[in-house]
């Protein structure tokens, strides 16, 4: 796993200027009273780049290292224990459930709210951007209060003898939540600048409503979904807290990846944890190595989605 | 947050393409059985312990303290980040240097990197044998297992909040208003502080506020680096983990909505200032 992470890592750092905006740099480099002097620059230019390294980069290499601390052997075999190998499966099954959900959700409010006008639409897109300002432990905590012994609905799921709670429903529903915005959040302001043009001339041509969602719009975002879906998908199987409130931590059944790192750290387990943690760590740069490739590649139709 | 601004002005009288209703009402319901009705979850309960038994709670000193951490805590690594964001934003979009496009991948990875894993990789760093932390040690500065491992969590995870946010706007930022400012006669740093920094400031606050209400939630990159020490390193979303262990479901909720209503206040904020921003610059994207 590290050796395909390494191989992901070198989002090209040769054609350092491409990803600046043209129309700006060259005239920059000329004019002295619109820029800075060199040492300044170059002191800037430092003082990003240590912390960038001191905070962002050496986290992530130090995964890495504490999971090969004791070499191959123990890092393989770490991760083939059934209780290892079962988190992963829990993970995979939460993400593979969460994840198409949100893109539905994603791609029918992207259409709803960019594609016609109504009363109200700002406050729905701040409705849908309420789980970002939610904490994860409060997410997990809301289905507690519904499912659990004490909860609204717990006596009825308890008769009825389903298993919300401390099962894989309630981790399904509590990954759900935290993930909700991810897709809609990418696809909003991309559909937004595209308008509705080229829609209707699709519909004036007699196409029919599902074809014109399929062969106009879709290619049009089909990178930025793309992308929304990756970042869903990793924080989808990387969620820790309210998972950790709704999972019960039953050793082999309700633990999801995230969740076996905190027992295995907590046992002084550290390479073993670490070399979970890597898995995790490498589904991260193969998500962030997708988005450089694609903003790179399609950086304009990227260009409205850039910031979320 | 608020991006749909301008587009919509146009007003069809009516639209000719299909599918209003059924994906407006898939939305609706999605996010009424999802996110609204179980939030209201939290209020109902909480309105059952009332004012006072909310107020008990949460004024005993270990919930106090949590909640002084929590927020503290974040409000120190939002200002940490609301220097070094708008630094890294700016020598990202003005200046070119080697491994730019790498370090730019970089700035996302608090988004992609699972809290857990940034959690362990941090304590790991910060701690006495550390890489870092055998630095700091002879130092006298204890980071892991201190509030101070809280600080350096918070930062990691709000920093992309930031330099997201004012990115964009020092990229659309017209050049043409700098020229002008020198031909005035303006300094290089007369420029930055008065044409520059106005044009940024609304938002660097949203993205202040975005980091520091993504701070305060935050659980797991936090608890591993914290060592949860009662009343010292202990934060609020840990406290209400405690409580729901203990089945105290009233103390975890009050803890809880006490927070929510916070977050939300600083939501309603940002969209305010987004609003603010527009109307004062016209370019609140």
């Amino acid at each position: 796993m590290a050796a395909s992470a390494n191989e992901v890592r070198p989002t090209p750092p040769t054609d350092a200027g491409s990803s600046a905006p043209p129309p700006f740099e060259p005239l920059m480099q000329r004019n002295a009273a619109i820029t800075e002097p060199g040492w300044v620059r170059w002191t800037l230019t430092g003082v990003a780049v240590v912390f960038l390294s001191l905070f962002l980069l050496l986290p992530l290499v130090s995964v890495f290292t504490e999971a090969l601390r004791n070499g191959v052997g123990a890092y393989l075999s770490a991760i083939a224990e059934p209780d290892t190998l079962s988190s992963i499966r829990l993970t995979l099954i939460a993400a593979a459930i969460a994840v198409p959900l949100n893109l539905l959700l994603g791609v029918s409010a992207a259409w709803a709210i960019t594609k016609f006008e109504f009363r109200g639409k700002s406050v729905l897109i701040s409705l849908i951007d309420l789980p970002f300002s939610v904490s994860p432990v409060v997410s997990g905590l809301i289905y507690v209060l519904i499912f659990g012994r004490q909860g609204y609905l717990g006596p009825w799921v308890a008769d009825h003898d389903i298993k919300i709670l401390f099962a894989v429903p309630g981790i399904v529903l509590a990954t759900i939540f935290v993930t909700f915005p991810f897709i809609a959040r990418e696809l909003i302001p991309l559909m937004q600048e595209q308008g509705t043009e080229s829609e209707q001339a699709a519909l004036s041509l007699g196409a029919s409503g599902w074809q014109t969602f399929w062969h106009v719009t879709l290619p049009n975002i089909k990178w930025g979904l793309l992308y929304g879906v990756l970042l869903c998908n990793a924080r989808a199987m990387g969620e820790f807290g309210a998972v950790s409130v709704v999972s019960g931590h039953i050793r082999g059944q309700t633990n999801t990846m995230p969740l076996q790192i905190e027992i295995l750290y907590n046992e002084y387990s550290f390479s073993a944890a670490f070399a979970v943690a890597s898995l995790l760590a490498g589904l991260a740069l193969v998500t962030l190595g997708v988005k450089s490739l694609l903003e790179w590649r399609y950086g304009d139709e990227l260009a409205a989605s850039r910031r979320h | 947050m608020t991006t749909v601004s301008k587009a919509g002005r146009r007003k069809p009288p009516r639209s000719v393409i299909p599918g209003f209703g059924i994906t407006l009402g898939f939305t609706l319901a999605y996010l009424s059985l999802i996110v609204l009705i179980p939030l209201a979850g939290v209020f109902f309960k909480s309105a059952g312990l009332g004012w006072e038994g909310i107020w008990h709670v949460v004024s005993s000193p270990r919930v106090l303290a949590a909640l002084k951490l929590s927020f503290g805590a974040a409000l120190i690594a939002a200002l940490i980040n609301a220097v070094f964001g708008p630094l890294v934003a700016w020598v990202f979009v003005r200046y070119r240097f080697p491994g730019k496009r790498f370090f730019d991948a970089v700035i996302d990875l608090p988004f992609a990197l699972p809290t857990a894993v940034a959690g362990i990789a941090l304590t790991a760093l910060y701690s006495a044998n550390g890489w870092v932390g055998q630095f700091l040690e002879p130092l006298g500065i204890k980071v892991a297992f201190t509030p101070v491992g809280v600080i350096v969590a918070m930062t990691f995870i709000g920093l992309p909040f930031v330099v997201r946010t004012v990115q964009p706007v020092l990229e659309e930022a017209e050049k043409e208003l700098e020229e002008a400012a020198a031909t005035l006669g303006a300094s290089r740093w007369q420029t930055i502080s008065q044409v520059i920094l106005p044009t940024v400031l609304p938002a660097l606050l949203t993205g202040f506020a975005l980091a520091f209400a993504r701070a305060v939630g935050e659980y797991g990159s936090v608890i591993f680096i914290a060592g949860n020490l009662p009343m010292v390193s202990e934060i609020a979303p840990l406290l209400i983990i405690i409580k729901l262990e203990e089945f105290d479901y009233a103390g975890a909720t009050a803890i809880a909505a006490t927070m929510l209503v916070l977050s939300f206040s600083l939501l309603l904020m940002i969209n305010g200032l987004q609003a603010w921003a527009r109307r004062r610059h016209g370019h609140g994207r």
